[in-house]
């Protein structure tokens, strides 16, 4: 019929070929590749996390320290916002025309259909007035967040801060923290973090093209409900915390007072201090820098980072250990000069006071150096002067028991270990054999290389109080509603001393009180056993510290008090420790035979001149943390991008301009 | 004798009854998958109806029962209707496309809609398909009239080619394509297979000079394909002077395409070709486009994700989803087997024409029949090349399936015109 009929098979061929190509396309695409199923569903499925609320943080008898309460943003949607009384809404707000259409233009330019906030951080209060009046402007509306909040603005030091993400710590966590999410930095919100920070939820929503609400998916089966962090009741008494950071107020220094019979904390103070709600809402990075240019470092947390001298109250912990070693008895007497030789090193008792015959109680009640250098001198010489330095390892290892050089484990970050020198230490500097007892007898009235934290004095004083063991401090007693508390903190740690060897100490530490060097801080009615101290500062003037506990049968309250460049223990330190110690032991404060009142106290300015203060390690202001400021979205933009093509990551609220150093405390780790 | 008894008795029994009924079924089977995936894909809560007229699929099942009307109507007219009136129906059509590019209504940057009023508007381009396809088999069906006459040839040329030069200027890129899918039709009637390789080589060579850019390259790789096939065939010494020639057009044809594009177009142009041809990925625009139709046609695996609950079609991803990515809700909710169901049911049209064209004794309703089916062969590989982004995105619709009463009208014409002539094949039309 036609020349050219064969030609149809051509042509029918192309078209199965081209059509099977298509289908293998397809077959490749739908069947082989995964990747498609999962791209579709990055585009619908639109996680939506639920943070929980952070757990609050009590005091002992249940006081809130911190809690979560609601601020509010004010979001817009510019393209919901209709023609209103700009006028009005501005007076409303109290900001002015110009300051509005800046918002207004930056919402816009952030997303004309997303909300983003144009108010940020209204307290509960401020936003009450407004909320009655916002259904007035279509386009505004509220939305909550929850911020710490400190009712009595105390103990900032041990309760730390919480502060955004940054990129290491989402690193670390392995993808648990999301931008935007806040995590501890510092204190207990960073040592209990994982507690506090409960479980987050999520929901997954159905989302459209424009990231608009379709519904949840699967109904909700793949929905997790967030879980609220536990609650921490610490053991802090917010009455004695408030009167200490009351009594510390414009000086240097600490209190630490320990319940000897748990372990548990009771005041915790690091003076200068802070108010801890600056840290929070949208003047925090501002204060934040205006914090860290303090020259009396308030971040510094002194209770445990800072390191002393002990001075004199480490006489008792001398006289204890001789005891035991058998090289002197309570009755043992030594005459004093107002000095002692040791070999060719003189050591001079206070003024050089001439304190006579003196036992271990009255050297320990008139704080004897005489007494104390012989008793070490003997002590290190009891093997003979060549083992001297083995005789001084064996020593050290006694004081060690006692906490000393070596972190007593403290429930915090960044806890210090002060020093306790080593023989190698020496025989370092001396050479080995170099060096004898005469050398380091300095060590024996608590001078020399020795240092210690206030939190490791006061566990000194719970020691004595206990009669030769301590609970391991601590300032959490229980976690969450059941109050769990942690196995380790009812272990009894012993330091290696008969207890029958504590009665004539303490019988000294009593007379210190009763008649000694801290009479003018006796309490009537409170049998309180102490020891002064005077720290030697090579950077001005000593620093005043006393150490005590109270009362002496069934005590309750061991507490170590250094105020930095005061001079004698018993001129500040102790009358500071006698009222914390009344104020918890009754609640109230009596008169004192000096007369010293804590009004007094209060408004003492002892703050060291800034030119002879010695600032300690630097801190440093970090850059601002760019990224995190820069990335915080809200959830809703969390929307990855991945196969649309289309990102998203700018930024919603850039809150802070400063994260808060934690170098100090990594340095350590 | 018996037989030709038997045939008048079919006659007399009417048209309806020699219609192939193939060609039907597989019509109406198109266009009720097309009306569920439109209702699938522009579906919204508050019009659930499929009867509601303000939405898509309310629309398009009253251009499925227009078409049915216009069908049957088409069916009742005299088989010779078509041929005699076919230069008028050619006329009217370049009319209306020089008249579109005056009045017409710019949608989508192409100027290719005349509006009728009450919301209906329509698209001159697609009839010029089917007006091309009457002229073109009305010409060939002529007596002495032979393919391979250089004149009769730039005739045939010619009238493809004027309806594809007025649509360029709309301009409306994937619609001026779909002529060039006549060259089976020649090719059918006699023209030389070269030409068929040549067109192949153009479109290629086209898309290739303006992606790669650099003519060099292409013309150095033309010079040595043309070698290798040299010797290969260097026995064949006929063969040589056509080699030659071909490898000689497409340098020159490789020249002039990047001449127009780097020299003539204005720098608009060049970027809406640069999109058409994916050079340019705008992941906003066309990119976006197909990144999204890819990811939902991926995910529909083998079974789909059932109708109504393809998350992309659902949630409105992909853009012109009831028009030129039909596809993408097919090959996501139905799955791998409902798009093999759909390209099957597309092949078996295809083959079915060229069945039905084969049988004809009359030459003009067998190139209208090759017409047909090229220009629907060309319309389905391009529009799903399209969402699986093995082709340019080139707006065109998947005949039949794709919401718009233009395009349905147009390929429901063609088809029952066919069905019309076939029904009177043993007549002389």
């Amino acid at each position: 019929m036609n020349s050219f009929f064969e030609r149809r098979y051509v042509i029918a061929g192309i078209f199965i070929s081209l059509i099977v190509i298509l289908l293998a396309r397809l077959f490749y695409m739908q069947i082989i590749d995964d990747r498609y199923l999962l791209y579709a569903q990055t585009n619908a499925l639109h996680k939506v996390y639920k943070n929980p609320a952070r757990g609050p943080i009590l005091d002992r008898n249940n006081k809130i320290l911190v809690q979560n309460e609601a601020f509010y943003d004010i979001m817009v949607t510019p393209n919901l916002v209709k023609p209103f009384d700009t006028a009005s809404f501005c007076k409303l707000l109290g900001i002015d025309k110009p300051e509005f259409d800046k918002r207004f233009e930056k919402a816009k330019k952030y997303s004309p259909r997303l909300q983003s906030p144009f108010e940020k951080q209204l307290s509960a209060e401020a936003f009450a007035a407004i909320q009655e009046r916002l259904s007035e402007f279509p386009g505004f509306d509220a939305s909550p967040r929850y911020l710490r909040t400190y009712p009595d603005s105390v103990a900032a030091q041990f309760l730390g801060y919480i502060s955004e993400v940054n990129d290491k710590d989402i690193e670390k966590s392995g993808g648990y923290y999301h931008l935007g999410d806040f995590i501890g930095v510092t204190g207990v919100e960073r040592s209990y973090e994982n507690v506090l920070r409960g479980r987050r939820g999520v929901e997954v929503d159905l989302v459209d093209s424009r990231s608009r609400f379709k519904g949840h998916y699967a109904n909700g089966a793949y929905d997790t409900a967030q879980v609220a962090g536990e609650r921490l009741i610490s053991s802090l008494d917010l009455r004695i915390q408030k009167l200490g950071e009351q009594l510390m107020h414009n000086k240097v220094g600490s209190i630490v007072a320990i319940e000897p019979s748990t372990g548990e904390i009771l005041c915790y103070v690091s003076s200068p201090t802070y108010n801890p709600n600056l840290l929070v809402g949208h003047e925090r990075g501002n204060n934040a820098a205006e914090l860290y240019k303090d020259p009396y470092k308030p971040f510094f947390v002194r209770p445990i980072q800072a390191t002393y001298p002990p001075g004199s109250s480490f006489k008792p912990l001398s006289a204890l250990i001789a005891m035991q070693e058998g090289i002197i008895t309570p009755q043992t007497t030594y005459n004093c000069p107002g000095y002692y030789w040791s070999g060719n090193h003189r050591v001079n008792c206070f003024h050089g006071e001439v304190h006579g015959v003196v036992n271990l109680a009255s050297a320990v009640a008139e704080s004897c150096n005489g007494y104390f250098s012989w008793v070490f001198d003997r002590l290190m010489n009891y093997n003979g002067a060549k083992q001297t330095a083995s005789t001084f390892t064996n020593w050290r290892g006694n004081v060690a028991k006692f906490g000393l050089g070596s972190r007593l484990g403290l429930d915090m970050p960044s806890e210090g270990k002060g020093n306790l020198p080593t023989a190698a230490h020496y025989d370092k500097i001396y050479h080995t054999g170099g060096w004898r007892s005469s050398t380091v007898v300095s060590l024996a009235i608590g001078q020399g290389e020795l240092l210690a934290t206030p939190l490791q004095l006061a566990n000194i004083e719970a020691t004595i109080a206990n009669h030769g063991f301590y609970y391991k401090p601590h300032l959490i007693k229980g976690i969450g509603d059941k109050e769990i508390i942690k196995p380790e903190y009812r272990v009894r740690n012993y330091v290696g001393i008969d207890s029958q060897y504590f009665e004539p100490v303490i019988n000294g530490m009593q007379a210190v009180v009763d008649h000694g060097t801290a009479v003018g801080s006796k309490i009537s009615g409170i049998v309180m056993c102490g020891k002064t101290g005077t720290a030697q500062n090579p950077h001005g003037e000593d620093h005043s510290v006393f150490v005590a506990y109270a009362p002496r049968e069934n005590p309750k309250i061991a507490i170590a008090v250094i105020v930095e460049n005061s001079g004698q223990g018993a001129t500040w330190a102790a009358p500071i420790a006698s009222f914390i110690v009344e104020k918890y032991l009754r609640d109230s404060i009596t008169s004192r035979p000096n007369g010293m009142t804590p009004e007094y106290i209060m408004n003492a300015n002892r703050l060291p001149a800034l030119e002879n203060y010695y600032q300690g390690p630097k801190l440093t202001l970090p850059p601002a943390h760019k990224d995190t400021a820069k990335h915080k979205s809200d959830s809703a933009e969390k929307k990855a991008a991945i196969g649309s093509g289309r990102k998203k990551g700018k930024s919603k609220y850039s809150t802070s301009a400063y994260q808060l150093e934690r170098s100090e405390d990594e340095e350590q780790k | 004798m018996r037989s030709r008894s038997s045939y008048q008795q079919q006659q007399e029994r009417g048209f309806f009854f020699n219609v192939d009924w193939a060609i039907i079924f597989v019509y109406l089977a198109l266009c009720t998958i097309g009306l569920l995936n439109i209702h699938s894909a522009v579906y919204d809560d508050k019009h659930p109806s499929f009867f509601d007229l303000s939405t898509d699929y309310g629309k398009q099942l009253i251009y499925i029962i227009v078409g049915s009307v216009v069908a049957i109507f088409i069916l009742l007219l005299e088989s010779r209707f078509f041929s005699a009136l076919a230069p008028v129906f050619y006329g009217i059509t370049v009319v209306l496309l020089m008249l579109v590019l005056v009045v017409g209504r710019n949608v989508g940057g192409n100027q290719a809609w005349i509006s009728l009023g009450g919301g209906f508007r329509l698209q001159p381009s697609e009839l010029a398909k089917l007006t091309t396809c009457l002229l073109l088999a009305r010409y060939l069906s002529g007596t002495n009239i032979r393919i391979t006459d250089p004149k009769s040839f730039m005739i045939s040329l010619a009238i493809i080619g004027f309806p594809m030069v007025l649509i360029m200027l709309q301009p409306d890129a994937g619609s001026t394509l779909v002529f060039s899918s006549l060259i089976f039709v020649l090719y059918r009637e006699g023209l030389s297979p070269y030409f068929l390789i040549l067109e192949g080589l153009f479109i290629t060579l086209f898309v290739l000079t303006l992606k790669l850019n650099n003519t060099a390259y292409i013309i150095g790789a033309l010079i040595i394909i043309a070698i290798i096939i040299v010797w290969f065939t260097r026995r064949n010494k006929k063969i040589l002077p056509v080699i030659a020639t071909g490898l000689g057009i497409c340098i020159a044809f490789v020249f002039c395409v990047h001449f127009i594009y780097t020299s003539v177009l204005k720098p608009h142009q060049k970027v809406r070709i640069d999109i058409v041809l994916g050079i340019t990925t705008d992941i906003k625009g066309k990119g976006y486009n197909v990144n999204q139709s890819k990811i939902a046609i991926g995910s529909g695996k083998l079974w789909g994700r059932g109708y109504m609950q393809g998350t992309q079609t659902k949630y409105s991803f992909v853009p012109e989803q009831g028009t030129d990515f039909i596809f993408c809700t097919v090959g996501e909710e139905w799955g791998f087997a409902g798009a093999t169901v759909v390209l099957g049911l597309y092949l078996f049209l295809l083959l079915r024409i060229i069945r039905v064209a084969e049988r004809q004794r009359s030459t003009f309703t067998r190139v209208y029949a090759y017409g047909v089916a090229s220009v629907i062969f060309f319309h389905v590989i391009i529009n799903i090349g399209m969402t699986i982004g093995i082709v340019p995105s080139i707006g065109i619709p998947l005949p039949l399936i794709s919401y718009g009463g233009s395009s349905l009208l147009s390929f429901t014409i063609m088809l029952f015109i066919l069905v019309k002539l076939d029904s009177n094949r043993m007549g002389i039309v």
